[in-house]
């Protein structure tokens, strides 16, 4: 039960933090899937289900602006199809502690790229 | 054409690599080799992400895993949080904030790198 509250807290959090500072939800899903003791792979894999909601309602909204152009997010989505296929690949042969150690070069390259955003908005 | 192809192959292998969307690859590419601006390339971002976020999400759930139970936990709720953090975003100035957040990812990039 504290388990679930946990997780959902985070989850919250996590969204609230996304909308916030316009970083997608992946980067918070998976330190807090971490948190939950999850693996490393496991994390990231559900981190990518979590994904979803969140992108779903992102779309619908963004649609309302009418920003979003249909064929390019279609050629890059199905492309992607291709490249996913081989991360998984990597992903699954990895060691845990390597696959966490990218992770975190990540991390950082967001936090980076948030300062930067800031310096020239 | 190939330009958005070769995007989607790259973005693609990363997310699933990381297990996140890919946003952070998707809208500087964008933005550097496709012309497009800044609210249509995160918008049309978050239109791929969406597909490139399934492909994974399909792939690893064959692999067994997905922890679906703990994705609902996370996502459903984050889904909700995010319409609230993006009306935030416009009420309150974000500067310090954002540079706050930027620390706080650090930390987090820290404490990844020190389990």
């Amino acid at each position: 039960m504290t388990t679930v509250l946990f997780a959902i807290v985070l989850g919250l959090g996590a969204g609230v933090l996304s909308g916030l500072f316009g970083v997608g939800g992946g980067i918070l899903f998976v330190p807090a899937l971490l948190a939950l003791h999850r693996t490393q792979l496991h994390a990231e894999a559900t981190s990518l289900a979590a994904i979803l909601p969140t992108v779903g309602a992102g779309v619908w909204r963004q649609r309302q602006y009418g920003n979003v152009r249909w064929r390019a997010a279609l050629i890059i989505g199905v492309a992607s199809i291709l490249g996913v296929e081989v991360g998984v690949q990597v992903a699954t042969e990895l060691p845990e502690a390597t696959l966490r150690r990218l992770f975190a070069v990540l991390v950082f390259a967001v936090a980076a790229n948030i300062a930067w955003r800031r310096r020239h908005s | 054409m190939l330009r958005l192809v070769v995007i989607g192959i790259v973005a693609g292998f990363f997310s699933a690599l990381l297990g996140v969307g890919g946003g952070l690859i998707i809208v500087p590419l964008l933005l550097l080799f496709a012309h497009f601006s800044e609210r249509p390339a995160m918008a049309t971002s978050l239109g791929a992400i969406g597909l490139t976020a399934l492909a994974g999400t399909i792939r690893y759930a064959f692999h067994g895993d997905v922890e679906w139970g703990y994705a609902a936990l996370i996502g459903l709720p984050a889904s909700v949080g995010a319409v609230f953090g993006t009306a935030m975003q416009q009420r309150i100035d974000s500067r310090w904030l954002s540079l706050a957040f930027a620390g706080l990812l650090v930390v987090v990039g820290v404490l990844l790198l020190a389990i």
